[in-house]
């Protein structure tokens, strides 16, 4: 129809419009907003003295005795044992979850095995086997990567052969086609196409390191986060207790970000 | 060289795909598959380039490879195939770079196909930047480079627009009328079969036999649907027959 600017519109009702919401969007600052309002709310508290400081420091306190922490260096030396046990037992699981992975999600036979001898082994609360690995590797360093390491190593495995069975077969009938050794295939098609799942998959295991590595450090460590936070528990220092958890929740951000930095990294092709 | 179909059956278990197929691809002919949707064209294909195993019968190569081939059998396929995470260079270098290729010479050969499938201004970019008509120049431009004695091409165009597709099949035209490649072009495009094939072979559905092999003789240049307005329509009719079959058929499979 041509416009025609001298026709009166015909009188009528417009349609109305149904095709809002279900599309979240964010707003720029609002959690930094909500987040500051609720350390102000949780300060007033503790200054209007509605808690009792021992159940629950103030925000201040907290800041306080991370500042005296950091100040006496006895803050990074308990950060730099939790991070090496963290680093160390990560990269051990990761290294043989990937292998155990890639061979589930490669050869018929390794799979077979592997797949019921996973899933039966998955669901066992690692930290349990704690004690086992004392007696095994002693009261040392040694059994606390152990049970990090294994802990990253089932989800890393899952994750790895989950992902080699998401890379499209066409892909691998296309590398075939063109004659590629069975070596190429592997590392120029199922490794990067398994790169988002192997991604997603180490944030889980990051998330499951550090859990383990308080866990460990809580049934014995003299230096850890873990053995800040028990042993500020039994002398009832609640606001070094609470630093310790904050220091906590700092690392796991920090590891989010870097992983989230790798993602967008490695992944530009998505 | 040329390519013998002798005998060759195949089935996925219980489901017979295709059965008796006797057939050979001419050097230098570009021979059409045409056939209703699940007759087993795709297996055939499969089966010519050495990706599927037939059950019955087998497919051989009579005569020497053209000199320089690198990849005798070379596929495009219908989804491209192409790695997500290689740029258009890369994707091509695929084909190249576990044959004993110079540096220079492969880059050359890059270059080469890319300049014949109009994506030299392209070569950096990724596949998720580039339409689905340039997506399958690039399948075709890796396919070239692998420098294959038979193109293999499983519906090239249908994952494509109408308007695309008119496109690439010029440029398959202009292509073939460059460089005699013997190609076998799976298509259940009766105008793209007609309009690109020496040969027509028709299928019937499943299991896939050959209905009818029809030579189009009309010079690839004059033909214009006036031209081919016979063959067409006799061609029309076998398949039109074979497809109401197959699509009653696969709704009877569902049900
Ligand atoms: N891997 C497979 N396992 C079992 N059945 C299969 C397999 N591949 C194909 N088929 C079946 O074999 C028959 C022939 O398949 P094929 O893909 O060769 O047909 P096609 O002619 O290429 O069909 P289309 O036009 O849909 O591409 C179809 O009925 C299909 O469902
Ligand atoms: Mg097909």
């Amino acid at each position: 129809m041509p416009p025609d600017a001298t026709a009166a519109p015909a009188a009528g009702r417009t349609v109305p419009f149904r095709g809002g919401g279900f599309a979240p969007r964010l707003h720029r600052g609002a959690a930094l907003v909500a987040f500051a309002a609720l350390i102000a709310a949780w300060q007033a508290a503790a200054s209007l003295k509605l808690v009792n400081a021992l159940f629950l420091p103030s925000p201040l306190q907290i800041a306080a005795s991370l500042y005296a922490m950091a100040a006496t260096g006895e803050l990074f030396l308990h950060v730099a044992a939790s991070l090496r046990r963290i680093l160390l037992g990560w990269a051990f699981g990761t290294a043989a979850g990937l292998g155990v992975g890639f061979a589930i999600g490669l050869f018929g036979l390794v799979r077979s095995i592997g797949l019921p001898l996973v899933s039966a082994l998955f669901p066992i609360p690692k930290i349990a086997l704690l004690p086992l690995f004392i007696l095994w590797f002693g009261i040392g360093e040694p059994s606390k990567v152990a049970t990090i390491a294994l802990g990253v190593f089932f989800p890393t495995a899952i994750a790895a052969f989950g992902a080699v069975d998401n890379v499209p077969k066409s892909l691998i009938r296309m590398a075939q086609s063109f004659g590629l050794p069975p070596f190429d295939i592997v590392r120029k098609v199922v490794l990067p196409g398994a790169l988002p799942g192997i991604l997603s998959g180490f944030r889980i295991s990051a998330s499951i390191a550090l859990i383990l590595v308080v866990a460990a450090e809580m049934i014995n460590a003299q230096t850890g986060i873990g053995a800040l936070v028990l042993l500020a528990g039994s002398l009832m220092q609640t606001d070094q207790l609470l630093a310790g958890v904050v220091v906590l929740s700092v690392l796991g951000l920090v590891i989010s970000f870097v992983l989230g930095r790798l993602e967008r990294r490695l992944l530009r092709w998505r | 060289m040329e390519l013998v179909v002798d005998g060759v059956g195949h089935a996925y278990d219980d489901l017979v795909a295709l059965d008796g197929i006797d057939l050979e691809v001419r050097d230098g002919e570009i021979l059409a598959l045409i056939g209703p949707s699940g007759c087993g064209k795709s297996t055939l294909l499969g089966i010519l380039g050495g990706l599927l195993r037939p059950t019955r019968g087998e497919v051989r190569l009579v005569g020497a490879l053209p000199p320089g081939t690198l990849n005798p059998f070379t596929y495009v396929f219908q989804d491209f195939a192409l790695l997500p995470w290689r740029t258009v260079e890369a994707n091509i270098a695929l084909a190249l770079e576990h044959h004993s290729l110079g540096a220079a010479e492969r880059r050359a050969a890059i270059d080469e196909v890319l300049a014949l499938t109009g994506l030299a201004d392209f070569r950096a970019a990724l596949p998720k930047q580039l339409s689905g008509g340039m997506r399958q120049r690039v399948g075709v431009a890796r396919a070239l480079a692998a420098r294959p004695a038979v193109l293999l091409l499983d519906e090239p165009l249908s994952a494509l627009d109408a308007q695309t597709r008119d496109l690439l099949m010029e440029d398959f035209e202009r292509l073939w009328a460059q460089r005699r490649i013997t190609a076998v072009y799976v298509t259940h495009n009766l105008d793209e079969a007609l309009r690109l094939a020496d040969r027509v072979v028709v299928l019937s559905r499943r299991p896939g036999r050959i209905r009818e092999i029809v030579t189009v003789d009309v010079p690839r240049g004059a033909r214009s649907m006036a031209a081919l307005a016979g063959l067409h329509e006799r061609l029309w009719r076998t398949i039109r027959d074979e497809a109401a079959s197959a699509d009653r058929e696969i709704a009877a499979d569902a049900a």
